[in-house]
């Protein structure tokens, strides 16, 4: 009885109801979408290892380390393996084609970053050819590269045209792995600084450690930022979750507008609902009065308002998690030199449900105590 | 009461009449234009800052192929040659007017939070204050040249621990004191730490300069100064007019913003367009028979469309002021976020000018249009016979 007066009400205004649905919808899938955005950024924080520490200059990352320090900090004890990496900044093509490029030392690197999977032949390529390099799954895809390839890079930070053959492409263990960054060798590097940049050879812009007891973190992390006190170049040493974040805490400013943004666009939707609802329950304070007359508690009103409010506020909400997908999947293709892993989370999707069921609850909130407490006789007197 | 259009007061009472739905839809509406505003105003003020750091007459010499000051480098015999070009503009006193800059960033944390952002320090010539008028210090006094010293923006003094006067900050293997705080109108500058050049190139046991800025005597020059220093075989440089050199260096954030701000408004709007709509179908239902009165009493369907569709503008416009006056409050904080190019952090406020608020009312208005046009029209339809029936 419930269900079919809730379900002919539904449709009783059939403009007003698509209206509102469509709202819903597009509430719900702006939300989604907006999350999802701040959960890219998160990306690199989520895709760390505990046992990884990084340790870099303590006065910035621009600074670098001189590489005599990898030993030292090898010497430790704890401390299982010890690789460096420089950013390397080079230009393929013009700046829009934007990904990250590292100079790394090949064999210990990728011991270090077991996620980044690489059959045994491409990485005995890779580890063969001096100016070899190994690319991600979707940064090859994005350009095209296949194996054998050429490519050059325009180097901003050392300058010249760099060019470099792909003997690899890795895949990511996980969902999360990054599968956009570009790898070479740091000798490669180093033997065109000592020549061209000697200032700047044997120079490293960081050190990853790889260490045996994640419990262990804060003190090995001491333990090598001691070891460089007072020296020309001190150390700032932190986990790898930790460096990741201090990137996107320098970007925070940008992450809460949107947080913010994406609960506004709840809120707006809660007016439009809210006003259908009102709207709704005003036109059928008479019908509300009949039922009462008829022996139907307020209670059997409050449900029905309710439940017409949240049948369209669940469908609204359904339809938008279901475009979610195909729109994260467009929007994410766009944005893959932003942001190369661009994935829905499971909370994602709760929250977008819990948003539609709390959105249809509250429109129903105020429309549905009034209808409920309408006085049979004002009530039906309106309509004589 | 004149037969030409339905009069206006009717349109305003009935906005009135029905408080509740017109206060929601009013609402939604004014979060929309709040939005909308707000984030017209941040990239706004985004240019601001970085076009009022640059002179229109100074020009930034960088070593060719790096995008940022940091990246670069410019060996001393270079920097000489730069400074000894005939464009250069002389002082009163008949010195040239250049600087030899050395930029490099260091990793502060912030007061509130504690966490790290970096920081621009910029190591100058005696002549760096000459070339940026729009730079004068607040408090303190200016950093003697040879000394440890260094002079705050004003965004980095209150953001960050140890850049307010007589704090001192650590890098280097030296204590640095800041002696003063200067203010640079809201431009880039606010978000930098400046030092004598020469200390900080020891300190950072650096021997090149990262950029040289020189004041052009006359900037209409500046294509000739140009391909001089590009063509030059002894240098390896490039050099864009200052205000140019800022606006590329946030190239990438302010396209961001104005991205992600034209996706938010289409949302929005969609959202709130789609309320009105609801709202004036409702207005249309409701009120049947009084527009068969209406069309009775004489007035035409071209009256009643332009009634509902004044009563839809109306409606979208009250929410409209309301949402830029609410945005207008905004004008009262900073943002700060890093610049992506530069990887420094830069601080720009939300910048509300008469454009904007045009522009915001205007999205309203459009808004209004487009949800009440349909119900406008279903009341234009509507006939005298079955409308008055409906009573």
């Amino acid at each position: 009885m419930l269900f079919r007066l809730i379900l002919k009400n539904v449709f009783r205004h059939r403009l007003r109801t698509a209206l509102t649905l469509l709202g819903v919808t597009i509430a719900v899938l702006a939300f989604g979408l907006l999350q999802t955005v701040v959960g890219a950024w998160y990306a690199g924080a989520e895709a760390t290892s505990r046992t990884r520490l990084v340790t870099r200059n303590a006065i910035s990352l621009v600074f670098p380390l001189p590489l005599s320090y990898q030993q030292k900090i090898r010497a430790i004890p704890g401390v299982t393996q010890v690789s460096h990496s420089n950013w390397f900044g080079g230009i393929y093509g013009s700046e829009r084609n934007f990904f990250p490029q590292f100079a790394v030392e090949a064999e210990s690197y990728f011991r270090l970053y077991p996620e980044f999977r690489l059959s045994g032949e491409e990485m005995q390529a890779f580890l063969r050819d001096r100016q070899g390099a190994v690319v991600g799954r979707k940064l090859a895809q994005r350009f095209g590269w296949k194996m054998g390839d050429i490519v050059t890079l325009r180097g901003t930070i050392w300058p010249g045209t760099w060019r470099f053959v792909i003997r690899g492409i890795y895949r990511g263990a996980e969902a999360t792995t990054d599968e956009g960054l570009f790898f070479f060798h740091w000798d490669y590097l180093n033997e065109v600084a000592k020549r061209q940049y000697p200032r700047r050879a044997n120079t490293v812009g960081v050190f990853i450690v790889g260490i045996s007891d994640a419990g262990r973190a804060a003190a090995l992390s001491s333990a090598v930022d001691e070891l460089f006190r007072n020296s020309l170049a001190e150390t700032r040493t932190e986990t790898e979750k930790a460096f990741q974040l201090s990137f996107v805490s320098m970007t925070e400013a940008i992450l809460l507008a949107i947080q913010v943004v994406s609960y506004v666009v709840i809120l707006i939707i809660l007016a439009v609902m809210a006003n259908t609802m009102a709207m709704t329950a005003r036109e059928r304070l008479a019908e509300y009065a009949t039922l009462k007359a008829l022996g139907f508690g307020p209670d059997f009103v409050r449900l029905l308002v309710y439940g017409e409010s949240l049948a369209i506020a669940t469908l609204g909400g359904a339809l938008g998690i279901a475009l979610t997908f195909p729109a994260a999947y467009a929007f994410g293709g766009q944005l893959a030199s932003l942001f190369p892993v661009f994935r829905i989370q499971p909370a994602t999707l709760w929250l977008q449900a819990a948003a539609a069921i709390a959105v249809g609850v509250a429109a129903a909130a105020v429309p549905a105590e009034k209808g409920a407490r309408v006085n049979i006789v004002a009530g039906l007197r309106s309509i004589a | 009461m004149s037969l030409t259009g339905v009069p206006f007061p009717y349109v305003a009472r009935n906005l009135v009449t029905r408080r509740m739905t017109t206060l929601l839809t009013a609402g939604g509406m004014a979060l929309v234009v709040f939005v909308f505003a707000t984030v017209l105003m941040l990239s706004e003020g985004l240019r601001a800052a970085l076009v009022q750091s640059g002179a229109p007459d100074n020009a930034v010499v960088i070593r060719r192929g790096a995008q940022t000051e940091v990246q670069s480098g410019i060996e001393r015999a270079q920097a000489a040659i730069i400074e000894s070009q005939p464009e250069v503009a002389f002082d009163a006193a008949g010195r040239r007017l250049v600087s030899k800059e050395v930029v490099v960033l260091i990793s502060l944390r912030k007061r509130e939070s504690g966490g790290p952002a970096n920081v621009t320090i910029r190591g100058v010539g005696p002549q760096g204050l000459a070339l940026r008028p729009q730079v004068r210090l607040t408090a303190g006094r200016m950093f003697r040249p040879g000394a440890s010293e260094i002079i705050a923006g004003s965004s980095v003094a209150r953001r960050f621990q140890g850049a307010g006067i007589n704090e001192t900050v650590r890098f280097g293997q030296r204590e640095w004191r800041v002696v003063g705080i200067f203010e640079a109108g809201g431009s880039a500058f606010d978000s930098e730490i400046w030092g004598d050049g020469e200390q900080l190139m020891q300190a950072f046991r650096r021997p090149v300069y990262s950029s040289v800025v020189v004041k052009l005597a006359d900037p209409t020059r500046f294509a000739a100064f140009r391909t001089r220093l590009e063509t030059d075989p002894r240098l390896t440089v490039e050099s864009k007019p200052e205000t140019r050199f800022y606006a590329d260096q946030s190239e990438v954030l302010a396209r961001f913003i104005e991205i992600l701000g034209l996706a938010l408004a289409v949302i929005f709007s969609l959202g709130a367009t789609i309320g009105a709509m609801i709202t004036m179908y409702a207005a249309v239902a409701n009120r049947i028979t009084e527009i068969g009165t209406l069309r009775a009493l004489g007035f035409t369907r071209r009256h009643v469309l332009i009634a509902f569709l004044a009563e839809s503008l109306l409606l979208a416009l009250s929410g409209g002021v309301v949402g830029v006056v609410a945005a207008a409050f905004m004008q009262f904080f900073t943002l700060s976020t890093m610049n992506w190019q530069t990887f420094s952090e830069v601080a720009f406020g939300f910048r509300l000018t008469p454009g904007i608020v045009l522009a915001s009312l205007g999205f309203a208005a459009l808004m209004g249009v487009v949800g009440g046009f349909l119900p406008a029209l279903r009341a234009a339809r509507l006939s005298i016979v079955a409308a008055l029936r409906a009573a």
